[in-house]
């Protein structure tokens, strides 16, 4: 009878779950989390709620003396929170209420009478990782998967099941803010010297099953060793601090130097945000209601912060991003027919060594080809550069280094070329040249071999004009520094294959870049967006604005980089390019393109002042210097060009409005022309790709949390004074008229 | 050391051992062929090992015999494994060959392959004599771990070097001034990957944990590897060992690091590499070892024609190599099937297996690599498992884990004990098979001479 209840009890409770599942070996209960309906963990309704019964079972089974809790999924422990569960919640009182269920879920963790151990292999992060330090003890694996985080506060938020309280006294005041305010990934090793794990396992390679799934096996075996031997006190729980660690605790715990800290963290996230995101702020301010006023204030302070940030517009754009982000870099345009294994890249400049990098890297054959030693050999040193800043940085080993440089052949003529798969071309921006060596290299490269172009603002479909199969020629625009930068503009012409594109497209996800796939016109999506931007720049300096003032209003408008910063960074002469109206995009699109004189960059550039890489643009850049001075000789060129600042429309808010809103109406403009497909690639490409605010979450949210009706209304009073620049596109007047049109549901 | 054993080599005792060849059915009678030059072992004999440390042996003792065995333009070549090398002697065997008295117009090179170094130097005197260029070489390793260059820092080497270039007083003195404290620690020759900077240890417990393999697994069986190594020795079968006097010291005449020991004692030591949850503990390891070793290898008819009772046949050989971070010490799994196939023999016609023990938990999951279908389709391209060795054909008189493991020399000593097994036991087909650093491996098919 007993027996029967007993089968009757296990079927019953083990059928109805469908993501946790726990097994005894000998006194130890392993808890498995595996979400079947994803390939990552996270602390889902349905993932919590199954916890919560386990953890009931386990506590009430007294022949369990110990817990292990593992992840079955390869390469993720718990990513994080259910972001749906969070957009879901129509109030900030409903999400508080979220945290305040994950604050007492992980509270009975902490207090749990049997020791529980995390083993953690994969990402660890957010709400994953405020599960794991309410454990008793951490083990993880050296695995590259394997990270620990607390990145909230990219999307917004902050750790709101009790992390800001537990991670201070994990890792100490410094420790916890830094993990907290920049959400950056910690790698195992390094949580093991910070407190954040008690010990480490390596990653097994193959042995009689594949490595990741053996790997996974052996964390739980030591786990459940470590958890037996917390349960019968052989395993210490904490380790005997040395001296320098007492002191330190010792000195920190210190009131002014608590204070010390907090003013110092403050003072710093301020000139780093300009207040234009509040979860910084609210992180420390939960962090020091904690440590000052104790538990229960820090939590209440925490939860009910957690549910402010998540109805914040910020929150929502960064959010917004995080998903826009994950779209692009999945592969939307199905596998191509051949793999692309050898890749073949024409200029080795900035841009070509660039693509080289981050080819050979991830194991791509590639060829560097340019026309002389000179260029081959500058362009090489770039890649070893870039590579040996991660050996100094310790994410590479040298031999991994040297391993990865042999994928590189760099060379000044085309042997190879007829067993290339693809050809980027990154040479000089002019047609003509762009032509001709089209037309060379489609007389070597073998049939099925794809010919794309880095060009930032040349039509692909000029470009293909000169080729014998345009299906085969698509663009690809990659930003500088490529190393860096994430975004991938793709290009296609009407006449570019589907197939063409996945290949393309693979091969950028290849790279690790963020994609957005646009129509071809000139400027494509990006530059086009730049050009107006850059052209009332230059106006703004021309009615007087110094560039230390424009820089300053457009940074604190939210742009990571300063618009003269931005113009040095670009070239004066690649904004001259695009700028003008008797270059390529000026032609195309007119006076609507216009804005300060033409003469000012070209009188620059005459002078020697194109930029960073000249060293002297608006501003002078020398070697070592940390401050940049404003170059004079350029001011005074601007004096030479003068023009009256309008009063009505020079107020500093004005002139920032100015700046974007000829952005945000060209970015419409490209969405009601159909280059782009849709808002979430606008948003992505003007944030990854140009430095449009991430707190606005891109021209699009902009447009939907700024008010389209607002934004007409102030582009109408610009036009007054400047004419059709300000002239607000037709998609962007039929959102202004029917307030319920949002480009982001 | 290594020139006593060159000496040795040249007095050459013959030792005829007779035992009644039990009959079996194989797969091949013999592994001659008609085109394909008979070459044997003559005679293979070693130095004792000795446990690093423990008996401090200085230098070569050059020209420490001087006794004539085969006539002195008898010996064609000489070639010799070593693995940490001495930068005085880059060419040891040339040193060696010198300081036992062979004869000057005798060359002699070095070579390295980690711990099949002496089987890559006996490999190459195969080669060099079925190509027809030599009739007779001699072939051996040798390591001596108590006596490793130890270097400057790179820091220091470079300001010295730079010291040597520097003209005036104040270029020199700038550079001595450049000297900090830290430039002073020494380097020390790591027994690690270069590729993936981890040691050969901490492999070879990652590798256990692959394949499962446990603790007591790996106790046993290096229990079983000290036990049998003691009986061996006890019996006298280890008669490839020669003693040598050290100067001012006893004659040492046998291995030193054969210590027979309980579970009970083994399960007490704490790991060594992955601490605190690894497997492998010094007691399951092979430990450092100083040794030298050597083997005469002729054509057939050379042999015969002076007049030597060959020992064996060496037959077919293969390298491998397969990934040094996660297969580090697989070589025998992945060498086994392949010189099998070679040889057009099955695991069945191996009547001895001599493998090279580096680690009981590396031996554990080699067998049990060798013996899963998966593994082997996965990872090695073939239909199926090659299957394990019997443990009664296995290391029969202990290995690397008992007897030691001089890097350079451990391969002479398992071709020359194949060989004397064949003669004891009576088999006819014998295999060995090695691991190396690098994620290299080896093995060799060995024929027992008719008696």
């Amino acid at each position: 009878m007993s027996d029967f209840f007993f089968f009757f009890f296990y079927c019953s409770s083990h059928q109805a779950r469908t993501h946790v599942s726990y097994e005894l070996k000998d006194d130890v209960a392993v808890i498995r989390l595996n979400d079947p309906t994803s390939k990552v963990n996270t602390l889902s309704v349905q993932m919590q709620s199954e916890l919560s019964e386990v953890m009931g079972e386990i506590w009430s089974n007294g022949a369990v003396k110990s817990a292990v809790l593992i992840s079955s999924k390869p390469g993720c422990f718990i990513a994080g929170a259910d972001i749906n569960m969070i957009q879901a919640c129509k109030t900030s009182e409903e999400v508080t209420h979220l945290s305040q269920e994950g604050q007492k879920m992980f509270e009975k963790i902490e207090k749990s009478p049997i020791p529980v151990v995390a083993a953690i292999n994969g990402s660890c992060l957010g709400g994953g990782l405020e599960f794991a330090i309410a454990c008793q003890y951490r083990v993880a694996t050296k695995s590259k998967k394997t990270i620990l985080g607390t990145p909230e506060v990219m999307l917004g938020l902050l750790p709101g099941a009790g992390g800001t309280q537990r991670l201070p006294k994990m890792v100490g005041l410094p420790g916890a803010f830094d993990m907290m305010l920049t959400g950056r990934n910690i790698r195992a090793d390094k949580a093991k010297k910070m407190g954040l794990v008690h010990q480490l396992v390596d990653p097994l390679g193959p042995g009689l099953k594949p490595a990741e799934e053996r790997t996974i096996e052996y964390l739980e075996e030591v786990a459940v060793g470590l958890a037996k031997g917390i349960a019968n006190k052989k395993v210490a729980l904490t380790k005997e601090k040395g001296l320098m660690q007492k002191l330190q605790d010792t000195v920190m715990g210190l009131g002014p130097v608590k204070q010390k800290i907090y003013k110092t963290v403050s003072e710093k996230v301020q000139k780093q945000t300009k207040g234009l995101y509040p979860a910084p702020v609210k992180i420390i301010e939960c962090i020091k209601t904690g440590v000052e006023q104790g538990r229960e204030a820090g939590y209440l302070a925490e939860a009910e912060n957690f549910g402010k940030l998540a109805v914040t517009p910020e929150s929502k754009a960064l959010i917004g991003l995080y998903q826009g982000q994950v779209i692009c870099k999945k592969n939307r345009f199905g596998t191509p027919e051949k793999e692309v294994k050898k890749l073949a890249i024409l200029g080795a400049g900035l841009m070509g060594a660039g693509i080289a990098q981050v080819s050979i890297d991830k194991g791509l054959n590639t060829i560097l080809k340019d026309t002389a030693v000179e260029g081959i050999s500058r362009g090489e040193d770039q890649v070893y550069k870039g590579l040996n800043t991660k050996v100094k940085k310790k994410a590479l080993t040298s031999f991994e280094r040297d391993a990865i440089l042999s994928n590189l052949s760099a060379q000044i003529d085309y042997t190879g070329f007829d067993s290339a798969d693809m050809v980027i071309e990154a040479v000089f921006e002019d047609i003509n040249i762009k032509h001709k060596v089209l037309k060379e290299i489609e007389a070597i490269i073998p049939p099925h071999c794809i010919f794309a172009s880095n060009t930032s603002a040349l039509p692909i479909k000029d470009i293909a004009a000169a080729s014998k199969r345009p299906e085969k020629v698509i663009g690809m625009h990659y930003f500088s520094p490529v190393d860096k930068m994430q975004l991938l503009e793709i290009i296609t012409t009407d006449k570019t294959s589907k197939d063409t594109l996945a290949s393309a497209v693979s091969v950028g996800l290849k790279q690790g870049k963020i994609i957005i796939v646009v129509g071809d016109g000139p400027g494509f999506y990006t530059t086009r967006c730049l050009a107006p931007m850059l052209a009332e720049a230059v106006r703004v300096l021309q009615e007087g604005t110094g560039p230390k003032k424009l820089d300053t209003l457009t940074t604190s408008f939210g742009f990571p980089v300063g618009a003269a910063t931005l113009a040095d960074e670009v070239g004066i002469d690649v904004a001259a390019h695009v700028s003008c109206s008797e270059f390529d995009l000026g032609k195309a699109f007119g006076s609507r393109f216009g804005g300060g004189n033409v003469e000012v960059l070209k009188t620059m550039v005459e002078n020697g002042f194109k930029g960073r890489k000249s060293g002297k643009g608006c501003f002078i850049y020398g070697k070592g210097k940390k401050e940049k001075s404003v170059n004079s000789d350029a001011e005074e060129i601007l004096q030479k060009y003068k023009l009256s600042a309008p009063p009505s429309v020079s107020s500093d808010s004005d002139i920032q409005h100015r700046l974007v809103s000829r952005f945000v109406n060209e970015a419409v403009l490209c969405l009601q022309e159909g280059i782009l497909t849709n808002p979430v690639e606008g948003d992505i490409g003007a944030v990854f790709g140009l430095g449009f605010p991430p707190c606005l979450g891109g021209p699009f949210r902009f447009v939907d949390s700024f008010g389209a009706e607002k934004l007409v209304s102030m582009m109408r009073r610009f036009e007054d004074v400047y004419g059709n620049q300000f002239t607000p596109c037709q998609l962007l007047l039929d959102h202004a008229k029917d307030p319920s049109k949002k480009f982001h549901k | 050391m290594a020139s006593m054993l060159l000496n040795s080599m040249r007095t050459c005792p013959v030792i005829f051992e007779f035992s009644d060849v039990s009959v079996q059915t194989k797969s091949k009678k013999t592994l001659a062929r008609p085109s394909v030059k008979n070459i044997v072992l003559v005679e293979g004999v070693r130095t004792p090992f000795l446990m690093s440390g423990t008996t401090y042996v200085s230098s070569f003792h050059w020209g420490l015999l001087h006794k004539t065995g085969i006539p002195k333009d008898a010996v064609d070549y000489i070639i010799y494994g070593t693995v940490i090398q001495e930068v005085k002697t880059s060419n040891v065997a040339r040193e060696a060959a010198l300081g036992a008295g062979f004869s000057d117009k005798i060359p002699a090179h070095t070579v390295t392959m980690a711990c099949i170094s002496s089987n890559q130097a006996m490999t190459s005197a195969v080669g060099m004599i079925a190509a027809g260029q030599c009739d007779a070489v001699v072939a051996g390793g040798v390591e001596f771990m108590s006596d490793v260059p130890i270097r400057h820092s790179r820091k220091m080497r470079k300001t010295m070097l730079s010291l040597n270039k520097a003209k005036t007083l104040g270029q020199r003195l700038g550079l001595i001034g450049s000297i900090r404290l830290a430039h002073l620690a020494p380097e020390l020759p790591a027994v690690a990957e270069f590729s993936t900077a981890e040691t050969m240890g901490h492999s070879a417990d990652r590798l256990a944990a692959a394949f499962g393999v446990s603790r007591v697994e790996q106790d046993e069986f290096a229990l079983r590897s000290h036990t049998l190594a003691k009986k061996a020795q006890d019996a006298g079968l280890l008669k490839d060992v020669i003693s040598f006097k050290v100067p001012g010291r006893d004659i040492v005449s046998k291995d030193n690091g054969i210590r027979p020991s309980s579970m009970e004692q083994m399960a007490k030591l704490k790991p060594a590499f992955i601490k605190p949850h690894g497997t492998v503990t010094a007691a399951n390891s092979s430990f450092l070892t100083d040794g030298a070793s050597a083997v005469l290898i002729m054509s057939e008819e050379k042999a015969l024609a002076m007049g030597y009772k060959p020992k064996a046949y060496l037959r077919d050989f293969v390298y491998v190599s397969q990934d040094p971070k996660d297969q580090l010490l697989l070589g025998p799994t992945y060498s086994t099937p392949k010189v099998l196939e070679r040889a057009g023999l099955t695991m069945d016609d191996i009547d001895v297996f001599e493998f090279h023990e580096a680690f009981a938990g590396q031996i554990m999951a080699n067998l049990k690599a060798m013996d899963s279908d998966w593994f082997a389709q996965t990872y090695m391209g073939r239909k199926s498992k090659v299957g394990t060795p019997p443990t009664e054909k296995f290391n029969l008189w202990g290995g690397s884990l008992s007897l030691g493991h001089p890097f350079g020399a451990t391969g002479c000593r398992l071709v020359t004990t194949v060989a004397h097994r064949l003669q004891k036991e009576g088999g006819q087909y014998g295999l060995v098979a090695a691991c190396a650093a690098g994620g290299q491996g080896h093995a060799m098919v060995i024929e027992a001479y008719p008696q």
